[in-house]
């Protein structure tokens, strides 16, 4: 508990936060891209053909990482929200900030290629039912906190706006989740359960496993790394930025 | 290896446009998210080399001014 109560007052050091960050983002990174082409190139080439699909379905190592990490993305952009709004914690907003465009481009890779992947097996580019009409909001929810961080001219009371987007957007995760099972849809259920094993065999679930490890700790790498960004033009005015600056010219 | 030769592996069993379009797409978002921060912590240390440069330079130019 005690270490968890300094971690807490340590986190309110920019500075500090920077640093222990920077390997740890430089590591996940590459953990992640690793990660991604094996998963991919597992999925594109070794995993066998689906029965009723055929190679088609192969879109799902694509498909549903991205779809997944949109949303723990959204989960983390608006936990970090309410920590903002609560505690004012200014490393908070950083995360706000560093999150929403990552998130807004897996959601984007997800909504394309779910329509690239709903055209051979649904017949249709887009339809209009629970699941991809959830998504799309997800989407706009990202945009909007973009454009409420560039929109309020105040830099708190525009991280403030934008942390009560992410915490009410959060309504959207879960019918998102459920929507499959709540509504008659095209979309199939979940592959990962929790509380079940995968509606596939292994050679079909194992490099999926591995892309969406792959997304996570990439995902994890560039968040760190635009965190690391957003601490570095926020205290630009500052010794040991300035330091640091001066330590890379020579 | 799931695919007897290239052809194979790129013809995807006729799903090739859906398949590597949907591929395409991924790997370009993943290279602009990577890219972005890259480029902007880049950015920074250039600027900020060049404002440290242009401070210096001016306190030069005073202490000259005083000196003479």
């Amino acid at each position: 508990m005690g270490a968890l109560k300094t971690l807490w007052h340590r986190l309110g050091s920019p500075r500090w936060f920077f640093e222990i960050s920077g390997p740890w983002a430089i590591g996940a990174l590459i953990l992640g891209l690793i990660g991604i082409a094996v998963g991919l190139v597992w999925g594109l080439a070794i995993a066998p053909p689906d029965y009723l699909q055929g190679n088609s379905f192969r879109i799902m190592y694509m498909h549903v990482p991205a779809a997944i990490l949109s949303e723990s993305c959204y989960i983390l952009m608006g936990l970090a929200g309410a920590v903002l709004l609560i505690w004012r914690m200014k490393l908070a907003d950083m995360v706000v900030a560093a999150a929403a465009p990552i998130g807004a481009v897996f959601c984007v890779i997800a909504l394309l290629t779910g329509a690239i992947w709903g055209r051979p097996t649904w017949g249709t580019w887009w339809v209009w039912d629970a699941r991809t009409t959830s998504v799309l909001v997800l989407l706009f929810l990202y945009f909007g906190v973009m454009a409420l961080r560039q929109a309020v001219p105040r830099e708190e009371s525009a991280g403030r706006a934008a942390a009560i987007l992410a915490v009410v957007g959060t309504v959207d995760i879960p019918i998102i989740k459920y929507s499959v099972d709540w509504w008659l849809t095209l979309h199939q259920p979940s592959t990962f359960k929790l509380t079940a094993a995968p509606s596939m065999p292994p050679e079909m679930y194992l490099p999926l496993l591995v892309s969406v490890l792959g997304f996570y700790a990439f995902f994890f790498g560039v968040l760190l790394f635009a965190v690391g960004n957003e601490i570095l033009v926020r205290e630009q005015r500052t010794q040991w930025v300035n330091d640091l600056v001066r330590s890379r010219l020579r | 290896m799931n695919f007897a030769n290239w052809h194979d592996f790129l013809y995807m069993g006729g799903h090739y446009l859906f398949v590597w379009s949907a591929y395409g797409i991924g790997v370009v978002g993943i290279v602009i998210t990577l890219a972005r921060p890259l480029r902007a912590r880049r950015r920074f240390f250039a600027d900020q080399a060049q404002r440290l440069r242009r401070q210096s330079l001016g306190a030069e130019r005073a202490d000259a001014s005083r000196s003479s």
